[in-house]
């Protein structure tokens, strides 16, 4: 079954206004459904940016984005696109916006048009699927670290995306709730792309990688990435 | 940073729809406020202390939360009586204190405290998240509701940056003082707080939109008014239409 991609970057390209060097530089990249990416590199290589540029959230300065094979311009374009693109920003507090997490996690099916009881359903729903049952009345500023990003991850999968963006989820999470959040992203329809510098997770929900090398994509292969993780221990226990 | 200390409890002003207690209690302070005798503020404070004692507040934190109140009031104790013209019934060298002085510093406070106590056994007896969303359900405008819930959800995370700065400078050797090194630290970090409060509020910008906000909110929480409500809000209309004639009457 070949279906048209979600999302596809044609040449797209990034820089922040003053900057010397772009951030992307001709980019290229699809993602279909059902799709694992793994995006890998160091701080500060775009991989935030590259996001970002995906989701409307910066314009891109050149280049094309096609959603479905429709070309992505204005912001209702934009709107359509996110209502199948969920992503999960960095800093959980950046994306719980309520009080209490029943109603952050409704907030997007509410936005998305549904009636109130449907909408606390699928959050409801949500909140069971990344195992948050009872948290319904929970305050957020009273949650640990690792609920916070399982709140803000069933927000997103509250909407039902299509694909599933992660930028560096497993940022100070503990490696019990590092094992869950991959536990999760395995059991998901949606296609996913994981940005992340942690080699070992990656290789956990990811088939595909690439890394972003002076703005450019570059596929990896597998075996290479392997490397990296093996050399980065090293510097941690000196010999 | 906000405790709720009066927010979790079994009484019936917990339980009840949080619609009906705001409503109560926006009314009943208008009315108070209004107020030219202190016999209206005097029996509303009677009652004020009856519903307090119906709802359990814990008498420490209700203690602590009038005395806060009271400090300001103390402010109108010293200089109001000797502000005010009037006929002066005690001297201070040469200062004089009114009658009407006394008279109005002795409203202010009962009225203060009568409608403070009102807020704590109404009011505060509900989450905040539960107030906003009564608040959304009352037709307040909804910039209004959300700005109030987005301060709740936000002065905590702002709070900890906060904390987390002082802990940093703390860390270093920082010890508060009276010096212009302390006043220039200060500055600075007030000045971190501002900015991440602003990295924040744009954050907060593209996570609604990432989620398909449209510039429409909903609230999740469906109210229901029942017969202890109703209850409740005619008791509550019948003292208040009492403290309406008490004023008018000028008792």
């Amino acid at each position: 079954m070949s279906e048209a991609p979600i999302l596809e970057l044609r040449q797209v390209s990034f820089a922040y206004p003053l900057a010397s060097a772009p951030v992307l530089a001709a980019v290229d990249l699809t993602l279909s459904p059902g799709q694992r990416l793994g995006l890998f590199g160091p701080n500060g290589c775009g991989k935030t940016t590259l996001l970002s540029v995906m989701t409307g959230l910066r314009p891109a300065n050149a280049g094309e984005i096609l959603h479905r094979g429709r070309p992505v311009r204005s912001e209702a374009d934009f709107g359509l696109l996110r209502r199948e693109l969920g992503l999960l920003l960095q800093n959980a507090d950046d994306q719980i916006l309520f009080p209490t997490v029943l109603d952050d996690v409704a907030f997007g099916p509410l936005n998305l048009g549904l009636a109130p009881a449907e909408a606390e359903a699928e959050a409801r729903r949500a909140l069971d699927f990344v195992g948050l049952d009872g948290f319904e009345e929970r305050l957020a500023h009273k949650l640990s670290g690792g609920e916070k990003k399982l709140v803000t991850l069933a927000g997103v999968l509250a909407m039902r995306p299509k694909a599933l963006l992660l930028d560096e989820p497993t940022a100070g999470l503990d490696p019990a709730t590092r094992d869950r959040l991959a536990h999760i992203l395995g059991h998901i329809d949606a296609a996913v792309l994981t940005v992340s510098h942690d080699w070992d997770f990656l290789n956990l929900v990811a088939t595909d990688f690439f890394t972003i090398e002076h703005g450019r994509l570059v596929r990896e292969a597998a075996s290479q990435l392997h490397w990296h993780a093996h050399a980065h221990p090293h510097p941690e226990q000196p010999h | 940073m906000i405790d709720e200390p009066f927010a979790s409890g079994g009484s019936f002003l917990h339980r009840a729809d949080p619609r009906a207690k705001l409503a109560a209690a926006a009314a009943l302070s208008c009315i108070l406020a209004a107020s030219p005798t202190p016999a209206a503020p005097a029996l509303a404070l009677l009652s004020g202390l009856g519903l307090a004692a119906w709802a359990g507040l814990p008498l420490g934190a209700l203690a602590r939360r009038l005395l806060t109140v009271n400090v300001f009031v103390a402010f109108l104790w010293l200089f109001l009586p000797f502000s005010t013209p009037g006929e002066a019934v005690w001297r201070l060298g040469p200062l004089a204190a009114t009658d009407r002085g006394l008279a109005l510093c002795l409203l202010i406070s009962l009225k203060t405290n009568a409608i403070m106590l009102h807020f704590l056994a109404l009011i505060a007896t509900s989450d905040a998240a539960s107030l906003g969303q009564a608040m959304h359900r009352l037709r307040v405008p909804e910039k209004l509701v959300f700005l109030f819930l987005f301060t709740y959800r936000f002065i905590n995370v702002i709070h900890g940056e906060h904390q987390r700065l002082m802990t940093a400078a703390r860390l270093r050797g920082f010890v508060p003082r009276t010096s212009l090194h302390t006043y220039r630290t200060l500055a600075s970090l007030l000045a971190l707080v501002l900015l991440s409060a602003m990295r924040r509020a744009e954050m907060t910008r593209r996570a609604m939109l990432l989620r398909c906000f449209a510039g429409r909110f909903t609230t999740l929480r469906r109210f229901r008014m029942g017969r202890g409500e109703y209850a409740l809000l005619g008791l509550l209309a019948v003292f208040a239409a009492c403290l309406v004639a008490l004023e008018v009457l000028h008792v």
